[in-house]
């Protein structure tokens, strides 16, 4: 098992050196950099002297290589730069808004995964009655309504039956729960539909799967109660499957959460996308589409050593 | 020879085939039902100017923020502009994008899929390490770092790389699904023959190896209609798609419907509810597709 878990994370390393690579050539192939934009904004003629002088100031004037060579040692020694736009170090500006944007992420998880387990076991035991056909259409739906139309269906039936609207500040947890909860319960709501669809087809699926298997038929045969054939020897094997949909879907919030913070006015990780990624802020953007990236790889990793921990041949394979 | 002439007529029960469409009809109401909806949509879509009431950009003062009536069937939006005639023209711009992205993502996720399958070794190593990179984004923050990297091209009314941002990050995923199904067929016999006969390699991957995996490619291929939808929805809202006047279902629910929905639902209850219908339709679609070609292909 160790040497599949070194195995496995000496493999991250060149996916991750390959997003740095790509995100890095990619921004500069943009077209006009950030100094340019930023000058343009505020209008008036610009002397090509401060433009270079800005250039300089922010590292722009070096050779490519040498920009990257920069960025990468920073980041060891846990440097991501300054924030081209606001000049103010790119860790903290991420840094507040990731409190937002993970406890929303974490709230739809939970949701999801309380609503979609239940739902996925029940339509896989009742197979084809109406309740099954019932859980499906929900499901199916789920993956069809985009979250942001969603959010904003929530803000409008709150604002027309209790004529209240979440509050638009962010109160952290430990300060108010209650506001915190009341702010951010609704976007979680939004993004964990799809979420919880997605979770729940992949629970009905793969108990359906396992209630095939022998060992069901030699649990029922045996005599074993109901409940325990399900609960304890088709639950337990049909999880793995659901797990790695779980992880793999977390990482895939973050995603959701770029629209769908806009909706609710919220200051995250995705709004904070949005914004940077139209102004060629390069530190911020590298340093948020690194973040995203480590994000999603350490989950892939995580749900591969979980699977060899469940199902020994990948060990040796 | 006379013996041969003697020979009696056998007769035997030729069992029943139905055509395939007919058999996918019997088999997937559901996805014959979607099915029909979606063409719909097409037509639709298509003769767009012959089905709607009204000009989709015609601004009209008087009837601004009209509720939904006999005259405007889902009422209007902040300029006086008909919703109706904006969600036909939304068709149109949704399929168009989302078919020619979805058709460029898959066909090259398939083809580089066959091809990396096909070589294997160093080449398919190659491959798949770039297909990680790609991979290690989710779709949405790789289509907007795209779009926002090349900003607008437009060719013949379309944005060419509106359609690029939402083909590059689907590419990966039918790659990875294609190339496992090219894998098994790697192994068969026919392609061996096939190299023993000295066929080239572009020969064998399209002749002997792309045809078997048609099934995948077209799964995937009506899976991502579906994922194309709702992306351009998502880009257009974000204000980085399609743009201003053009009629689009994500543009319509941002920009003005975001200040005025308390008093106007109608605005954004009915493009959400196209974009919701459509990509329900393709989805339901893909899974009855799965169904009948390949059930045991996981998506």
């Amino acid at each position: 098992m160790l040497r599949y878990t070194i195995h496995r994370a000496l493999l991250m390393i060149p996916t991750l050196l390959g997003v740095a690579v790509l995100v890095f050539v990619l921004l500069r192939l943009m077209p006009g950099d950030i100094v340019e934009m930023r000058f343009l904004l505020e209008g008036g003629q610009v002397s090509p002297e401060t433009l270079a002088a800005e250039r300089a100031r922010l590292g722009l004037d070096k050779e490519i290589w040498w920009q990257f060579y920069d960025w990468m040692t920073g980041i060891f020694v846990g440097d991501f730069g300054i924030s081209m736009w606001t000049g103010r170090p790119v860790i903290g500006e991420i840094a507040t808004r990731l409190e937002l944007s993970m406890q929303v992420a974490i709230m739809a998880t939970v949701l999801a995964t309380m609503l979609a387990l239940p739902l996925g076991t029940i339509a896989a035991l009742y197979k084809d009655s109406w309740i099954d056909r019932l859980i499906q259409v929900f499901a199916i739906a789920g993956l069809a309504v985009p979250s942001f139309w969603l959010g904003m269906l929530i803000i409008l039936g709150l604002l027309l039956n209790f004529n209240w609207i979440p509050p638009l500040t962010f109160t952290p947890i430990y300060e108010d729960p209650a506001k915190n909860l009341s702010q951010l319960i609704w976007p979680a709501l939004a993004v964990g539909y799809r979420y919880m669809a997605v979770a729940a087809r992949m629970t009905r699926s793969t108990i359906l799967e396992v209630l095939q298997e022998d060992y069901i038929r030699t649990a029922r045969a045996k005599g074993l109660y109901e409940r325990l054939v399900v609960g304890r020897h088709a639950m337990r094997n049909a999880m793995l499957p659901v797990i790695t949909v779980i992880g793999l879907e977390f990482a895939f919030l973050i995603g959701g959460l770029v629209v769908t913070e806009q909706v609710f006015n919220l200051n995250g990780i995705g709004k904070l996308f949005v914004d940077t990624v139209t102004r060629a802020d390069y530190t911020m953007v590298q340093a948020l589409v690194m973040l995203v990236a480590v994000f999603f790889i350490l989950i892939n990793f995580a749900v591969d050593l979980l699977y060899a921990v469940f199902d020994p041949r990948i060990r040796y394979n | 020879m006379s013996i041969i002439t003697a020979t009696p007529e056998i007769t035997y029960k030729v069992p029943r085939r139905r055509h395939p469409a007919m058999q996918f009809v019997a088999t997937q109401p559901l996805g014959a039902a979607s099915l029909v909806f979606i063409v719909m949509l097409f037509l639709a879509g298509v003769f767009a100017d012959f089905v709607v009431p009204y000009d989709p950009l015609t601004l009209d003062y008087e009837a601004m923020l009209a509720a939904p009536s006999a005259e405007h069937w889902l009422g209007t939006d902040a300029f006086g502009r008909d919703v109706f005639s904006r969600i036909i023209f939304g068709a149109r711009t949704a399929l168009a994008v989302g078919l020619l992205s979805s058709f460029l993502g898959s066909t090259i996720g398939a083809a580089i899929g066959v091809a990396s399958a096909h070589f294997g070794g160093r080449v398919d190593l190659a491959i798949q390490g770039f297909m990680d990179v790609l991979l290690s984004f989710p779709i949405i923050v790789l289509a907007l770092a795209v779009v926002a990297m090349l900003g607008k091209r437009l060719v013949g009314g379309i944005d060419v790389n509106l359609i690029l941002a939402i083909a590059i990050p689907m590419m990966p995923r039918v790659e990875r699904v294609v190339r496992s199904s090219a894998l098994a067929i790697r192994e068969m016999a026919y392609i061996d023959a096939a190299r023993a006969a000295g066929y080239g390699n572009m020969r064998i991957i399209f002749r002997h190896m792309a045809p078997n995996v048609v099934a995948p490619y077209l799964i995937m291929f009506t899976a991502f209609m579906a994922q194309a939808i709702l992306l351009e929805a998502s880009l257009s809202f974000l204000g980085l798609g399609v743009t201003e006047p053009t009629a689009a279902w994500g543009l319509m629910l941002s920009g003005t419907s975001q200040e005025f929905y308390s008093q106007a639902p109608w605005m954004i209850i009915f493009p959400g509810v196209a974009i919701s219908l459509a990509v329900f339709s393709f989805n339901l679609f893909g899974d009855s597709l799965r169904d009948y070609l390949d059930p045991r292909l996981k998506v």
